[in-house]
């Protein structure tokens, strides 16, 4: 009995929030990880961009909410979501053409590109929070709970709960749905492999029939697509609050450089592997351990290897350590 | 066919190709040699719109082409390959052919769900061709294999492929002899000759080994310090002081003196 409360205290304080995390943060390296792969640069203002596309669907939200539109159970956000990307598929492209392209055409080094993806990044910032401020906005409505803590202690006769938030459930099956439609795409369709042509050969492409306009324009709207999704069940799995999204960068990249810069693949793995080390390490496992070990050994302090303000720091040492031991990333991507 | 006139390419101080006039005829195959350094790679990306020049003309047919890029370059059926093996290298050999031709239906991304059974037709017709391209240059059985698995002369096989997806009119092939063993060396001159003769490609050779070109080629062009040194039937060439001094040495000369 208490090997099993154990494992129900562990699913439901690092296992299940883990998935729900890994899930945000994989769409955010995909999104990442693409840029890099066929635009070949380091997007810093990808954060913002997931800011933009959830801040779009929150005000959308709040719309619909007031027009009385609901979908039942499911969060409202949901229907939302589709014009979000909308939006920042529209902004994306304002901001190629205004911005990156002008440097494309001049063939700028990767670093300039770097520092002007900065500049977007503080421009995209300013934006979202002068048009809904700085503090945290509250969008999710429906369902809280797929299983709450109660039901769970009565259906089984533990003592410990298992809650499932609902918005936990859709952040996994959304992301599951959209990493099949990627990879669908990269794979199957012509327009996937003309880009995954353009970013395995550059010069090939362009001397072969790959229209280079088409890639970027491509890789931008799902970018979009990834970076709202992920903003979105972010916002809803936590809440929305403009600087968190700034904040998220660290993890995003060490996820996407952990797993492998350029790799759709290592881009997933890396999330999970970023949010599992960042939930195990700052949890405190007194619970379990007292679960699991006889009474005479069971620990009195916490057990908290860190404390949770330092949970940057985990990605942060991850990062460091992949990068001097294996710096392609666990999945084979392009060094840094 | 393409006309080379006065052409300088200058990085910095270093003039790679300094005041260079030729021509390539049409229908013809040409060799290009020189000593490394000659300027012959840079000639090639400069006619290929890689590198834009820093004076002179290129003209095709009378058409100015000069600093056009790769790709606009490519539909007017000018097409080259790299002196180390390009590829996609996640993709299969057949899905590396199937790249090549511009402008298909399936690279829209409406399309992608309001066009399916059109680029079902395209993708069959052109998965039909890239398979006839793979059996011509007797690599069907790579088809399924990724292109950055296999050797490297097999890779410049797979270049000489990509060139026949399209309706190419002139080639500019950059030693595609290179670090490629006797057996396929054979395979590729084949393809070429074949390709010259059934389809009419004119093509521009790169090469150094002298049997390769001899085999081939109809006109050669030696080049040195950015500058063609002389133009002729390889025999012509090789009797040629200035070309035994800059490039083929002493050595051949003797060699053909005692072989005579």
């Amino acid at each position: 009995m208490d090997f099993l409360n154990a494992i129900v205290a562990l699913a439901n304080y690092v296992l299940v929030p883990g998935i729900a995390y890994g899930s945000q943060l994989a769409l955010g390296a995909l999104g990442v990880t693409l840029i890099y792969g066929i635009l070949r640069f380091s997007n810093f203002a990808h954060g913002d961009t997931m800011a933009f596309g959830a801040m779009v669907t929150v005000l959308l939200t709040w719309w619909f909410q007031s027009m009385g539109v609901s979908l039942g159970p499911l969060p409202t956000a949901l229907l939302a979501l589709p014009f979000g990307v909308l939006g920042c598929v529209f902004m994306l492209l304002a901001t190629d053409r205004a911005v990156y392209r002008f440097y494309r055409e001049k063939k700028a080094k990767p670093v300039i590109l770097v520092i002007v993806s900065m500049g977007v990044m503080f421009i995209m910032n300013g934006i979202v929070r002068f048009i809904v401020g700085p503090d945290d906005q509250q969008f999710l409505d429906g369902e809280r709970f797929l299983i709450s803590a109660r039901t769970f202690k009565e259906m089984t006769g533990l003592n410990e709960g298992l809650a499932i938030k609902s918005t936990q459930a859709i952040t996994l099956v959304t992301a599951i749905v959209v990493v099949a439609l990627l990879f669908w795409f990269l794979n199957r369709t012509r327009a996937g492999k003309s880009m995954r042509a353009y970013s395995d050969n550059e010069d090939l492409a362009l001397l072969s029939g790959v229209n280079p306009e088409r890639v970027v324009m491509l890789t931008w709207i799902i970018v979009a697509a990834l970076a709202t999704i992920a903003g979105v069940l972010y916002g809803l799995d936590k809440s929305f609050k403009p600087f968190t999204y700034f904040q998220l960068l660290l993890p995003i990249f060490a996820s996407a450089i952990v797993g492998g810069l350029g790799n759709p693949l290592g881009a997933i793995a890396g999330g999970f592997v970023i949010a599992f080390s960042e939930v195990t390490i700052t949890y405190a496992w007194k619970k379990v351990l007292g679960y699991l070990m006889p009474d005479n050994l069971a620990p009195d302090g916490l057990v908290q290897l860190l404390s949770t303000d330092y949970k940057f720091a985990v990605s942060f040492v991850i990062l460091l350590i992949v990068l001097l031991f294996k710096p392609t990333g666990l999945f084979k991507g392009q060094s840094v | 066919m393409i006309a080379v006139e006065n052409l300088h390419k200058h990085f910095g101080g270093f003039h790679a190709v300094d005041g260079a006039s030729l021509s390539f005829e049409e229908g013809a195959i040409t060799g290009l040699i020189g000593p490394n350094g000659a300027g012959k790679t840079t000639l090639f990306n400069v006619i290929a719109g890689v590198h834009r020049p820093t004076s002179g003309r290129v003209t095709m047919g009378g058409e100015d082409i000069t600093g056009l890029a790769p790709h606009d370059l490519f539909h007017k059926g000018v097409l080259r390959t790299f002196q180390i093996a390009h590829e996609f290298h996640s993709m299969t050999c057949r899905e590396n052919l199937m790249m090549v031709p511009g402008g298909q239906s399936g690279e829209r991304l409406w399309n992608t769900w309001f066009g399916r059974r059109r680029i079902a037709d395209e993708e069959r017709a052109l998965r039909a061709k890239a398979d006839e391209v793979l059996e011509f240059l007797t690599i069907q059985h790579l088809a399924d294999q990724k292109a950055g698995q296999i050797s490297g002369g097999q890779k410049k096989l797979l270049e000489l492929g990509r060139t026949m997806m399209v309706d190419a009119r002139i080639v500019f092939l950059d030693e595609v002899g290179a670090g490629v063993n006797r057996t396929l060396l054979n395979v590729i001159g084949d393809a070429i000759l074949r390709l010259n003769a059934e389809r009419g490609y004119t093509f521009v050779v790169i090469e150094h080994d002298m049997d390769f070109i001899g085999r081939l080629c109809g006109p050669v062009i030696c080049m040195a310090e950015g500058r063609v040194l002389a133009t002729g039937s390889l025999a012509e060439i090789k009797a040629n002081e200035q070309v035994i001094e800059a490039y083929l040495g002493t050595g051949l000369k003797n060699r053909d003196k005692v072989s005579a």
